[in-house]
């Protein structure tokens, strides 16, 4: 695919987040599909921190392994990013601030020294250093430096007419530097038509909040958790609009068990945390199971365990949504593999989990969650999005029954009873924590009553249709090698799949998008077909394999492509694994 | 109009003879029906323990949700349909213990429900360890050489960090517990009522006699001014915590009219739907 990758790196605090966000945002406004990633550390000033992106000429995914062009503030963004320059890239450095640069043993690199941060100061300020890089930027892709303007002004219009000028004054200043001095080295992608403003640029985190809303969820609760906090910030900012409420609770588990009780109470409503937080939701998990009562919880996971990872990305947390808490419930696990599924599929949760009454988990990881990115706008539509509430009974239709003989936990052949909500006559009930008859009451003896109510609960998913939209599979029915993945692996392994595919090699590429209850009719048909089976997971112990192996078996057939340094896997790391023509199983 | 019929259940209280429970119940359905409401309109959520069993025999909607869990359920509840009267209930254990933790939250943001701690001093459905209430030295089957923690001062907790209304009630007195319930139910935001339930079977020292012995009546004492923060934490100190009556109360807005998203419509009766101009508005931030 025809790519530019370009990143800036430096310290945290010094703006590199707005400049990457600024240059990314211009160019989706410009029809361009772009890819952000984020590289940043649990700490607020200093570190190194990094903002990569990718334009590509449709959206891609993923920020791509190699750099075009590399803007460093600082030494150690050399260092930290020297593996991802190559013959041709692009280095810019502050010439002011690194005087004797330490390079890379790179051939055929663009060596491109700027005196920015003198050029900055003397516009005014040494934050202006982000719209010189943006200038250079310009410069050397061949952007006009007025593409910029209209983010200015409205980044900066608040703060008055000077703060503009200040800015445009910066871009020019980088955009003639560079022009004088280096000229346009790279290109952008080709556009086959222009198309402007037909991409929105939005992280999953956004799409998250946004499928929540558009699915009817009306109440948040949270504890803040990097990098789950932008779903609460996305709710703070637009629940409320729409009569929404947001709590910030004292604790992950007063989050979860608030949402249980509006969820009781007749709302639509979550909780969004990361792998921490989700570990002191276990109990709560359990709560929703026996009760019955919907619940639909964000995951957005990071590097663990214990405080772990906070600001990487890692999809760890599997076993814990397979199996976590005490005793045996009903459960969807949902992993959406880009962010417009993060979209729609959350909005979806809240129809699964009301429909099940059970616990619905959607998860995503720092990777899906974080990146900003092009995103078609057909993808994210409202009116795709449909509210179906389950069995809720009608205030017409209890008035109709006796008085005192509704059952919360009537035993019916699908599993699923009638629920009522409170505030509607005749529909008292108490929601059961401990075992209970199918009139909701207590009953912890009758060893009857407890495989009664236990099998019905357990046979509730047997009408879900998780075959029809599990997964997504690309491929013949035969392959050589079939690549096997869940949640936002998806891209790499997709772009894997046609460089293998270039080769000459069958590949299919299998992605989960519900691992729990697995597609295991259409996995067991795909996975037939292929010779050789490799599970790419973002974790060290092959998880999903495992679950793939317990649920759908090919034991001697399936291997594992693993990583757990905390960063996405590139393309590369894939391909490496399945060396053309040599067995990949061990 | 409800009568005292539909606030019961035909479950059976499955409590021991005598215990202090069975008054908290039954000043519960009294005071409901004094204050007219209806079984639809309220919703009980409660704990885990023997107190925890309450929501079975109140003929209310109810949640008997987890181990120290009521205050976050309850709180969900409410601020999910403010119409409803919300009644969170369980015991010392419960409340003090494994779930102290909300306690102080909920005070704070002054969410609009009533809690009712039925308080023995000992954990009853486990038979018989200390609690978070129990008085130093108590001896009991986890702590055979008495116990050797202070007492919570859960009350004087609640008034310091903002409680809008924190009262306590005896099991002896169920006209006072009554008079008192239904104040903290009519009271606009969060009423602690802490009610001393006693145990009649595992805690042979915090008797019924005991407390008849100890306690100071609020209800007698003319000149206690509820309003009058200093006083009621010199009250508690006093009395060291064995006093009945409203303690202390003051007037704050309830939590689900100044949060984020306060809104006049109860959250669970919103229209859900969006139209053409929310998904414009809505996206235009991601153009």
């Amino acid at each position: 695919m025809e790519e530019l990758t370009w990143k800036v790196g430096g310290a945290q605090g010094e703006g590199i987040d707005s400049t990457g966000e600024i240059f990314a945002t211009t160019l989706n406004r410009l029809g361009y599909a772009v890819f952000s990633y984020r590289h940043f550390m649990s700490l607020i000033k200093g570190g190194h921190t990094n903002y990569k992106v990718r334009v590509t000429p449709q959206p891609s995914g993923y920020h791509g392994d190699q750099l075009d062009i590399l803007i460093a503030f600082d030494q150690r963004t050399i260092d930290e990013n020297s593996d991802e320059l190559g013959k041709g890239s692009v280095l810019i450095y502050d010439s002011g601030r690194i005087r004797s640069p330490q390079l890379p043993e790179v051939e055929g690199m663009y060596l491109c020294p700027v005196p920015i941060t003198e050029m900055a100061k003397e516009i005014g300020s040494p934050i202006m250093k982000n719209m010189i890089a943006c200038g250079i930027t310009a410069a050397l892709v061949g952007l006009s430096m007025e593409a910029f303007d209209s983010l200015i002004v409205e980044r900066f219009g608040g703060k008055g007419a000077s703060i503009i000028a200040s800015n445009k004054k910066a871009i020019h200043a980088g955009y003639n530097y560079a022009r004088d001095h280096f000229g346009r080295l790279k290109r952008l992608p080709t556009l086959s038509q222009k198309k402007e403003g037909s991409y929105l640029f939005m992280s999953g985190n956004e799409a998250v909040g946004l499928g929540a809303l558009a699915g009817g969820c009306r109440f948040l609760a949270a504890y803040p958790i990097t990098p789950a906090t932008e779903i609460m910030y996305f709710a703070l900012e637009n629940f409320p609009k729409f009569g929404g409420k947001v709590l910030q609770a004292e604790d992950e588990i007063a989050a979860c068990i608030m949402a249980i009780g509006a969820n009781f109470a007749g709302v639509r409503a979550m909780t969004s945390t990361s792998g921490p937080g989700f570990s002191l939701m276990q109990e709560a998990i359990g709560l929703s199971g026996i009760t019955e009562t919907p619940l639909v919880i964000i995951n957005v996971m990071r590097g663990g365990p214990g405080t772990g990872l906070p600001t990487k990305t890692e999809q760890s947390d599997l076993n814990e949504m397979l199996y976590g808490s005490h005793g045996e419930i009903p459960r969807i696990v949902l992993t959406p593999t880009t962010v417009a599924e993060c979209f729609w599929m959350t909005a979806e949760a809240f129809n699964l989990a009301e429909k099940y009454q059970c616990p619905v988990i959607v998860a995503t990881d720092l990777f899906l969650g974080m990146s900003k990115q092009s995103v078609r706008e057909d993808q994210i539509r409202f009116k795709d999005v449909r509210i179906d509430r389950g069995a809720l009974l009608k205030d017409e239709e209890l008035a109709q029954i006796t008085k005192g003989s509704y059952r919360r936990y009537e035993l019916t052949s699908s599993g699923i009873s009638k629920r009522t909500i409170p505030g509607q006559k005749n529909g008292r009930f108490v929601a059961m924590s401990n075992e209970h008859d199918a009139g909701a009451n207590e009953e912890i003896e009758d060893p009857g009553t407890r495989i009664e109510q236990m099998s019905k609960r357990m046979r509730k998913l047997q009408g879900f249709d998780v075959d029809s939209w599990g997964y997504v599979y690309d491929g013949p029915e035969e392959t050589e090698l079939t690549l096997v993945g869940f949640g936002s692996t998806r891209a790499q392994i997709a772009e894997a799949t046609h460089l293998l595919r270039d080769q000459g090699m069958q590949v299919g590429h299998l992605q989960l998008r519900v691992v729990k209850p697995l597609p295991e009719k259409s996995l067991k048909r795909i996975l037939q077909g292929a010779k050789q089976i490799l599970v790419v997971e973002n974790n060290a112990t092959g998880q999903l394999a495992d679950w793939l192996r317990a649920r759908i078996g090919f034991h001697e057939k399936i291997s594992s492509c693993l990583k757990f340094s905390g960063d996405p896997f590139t393309v590369k790391e894939i391909l490496d694994k399945c060396k053309l023509g040599q067995k990949v199983v061990n | 109009m409800a009568k005292l019929q539909d606030f019961r259940t035909k479950n059976k209280p499955t409590w021991c003879p005598g215990c202090g429970d069975y008054a908290v119940l039954a000043a519960l359905q009294k005071a409901a029906v004094n204050l007219e409401l209806e079984p639809e309109e309220i919703a009980l959520i409660s704990g885990i323990g023997c107190s925890g069993k309450i929501s079975q025999y109140f003929g209310s909607y109810g949640f008997h949700s987890l181990h120290g869990r009521s205050l976050p359920t309850a709180t969900g509840v409410k601020l999910a349909n403010q119409d409803l009267t919300v009644i969170a209930a369980g015991g010392d254990g419960d409340g003090y213990g494994i779930g102290m933790g909300h306690l102080v939250h909920a005070v704070r943001r002054n969410v609009d429900l009533t809690y009712i701690v039925m308080d023995n001093h000992i954990y009853g459905l486990t038979t018989g360890q200390a609690s978070p209430t129990s008085e130093r030295g108590f001896r009991s089957k986890t702590s055979p050489d008495g116990a050797a923690e202070e007492p919570v001062k859960a009350l004087e907790t609640a008034i310091v960090n903002g409680a809008s209304l924190v009262a306590q009630a005896f099991a002896s007195d169920i006209k006072q517990m009554t008079s008192i319930f239904q104040e903290a139910i009519r009271h606009r935001g969060f009423a602690l009522v802490n009610c001393f339930s006693p145990c009649v079977t595992f805690n042979k020292v915090n008797t019924y006699d005991w407390f008849r012995e100890n306690i100071v009546n609020l209800d007698q004492r003319e000149d206690y001014d509820p309003y009058n923060r200093e006083e009621a934490l010199q009250m508690l100190r006093e009395t060291k915590g064995l006093v009945t009556g409203i303690l202390y109360r003051q007037e704050r807005p309830p939590y689900h009219e100044v949060m984020s998203g306060a809104h006049t419509i109860a959250t669970a009766k919103l229209d859900l739907s969006l139209s053409e101009e929310d998904e414009q508005s809505l996206l235009a931030s991601f153009r």
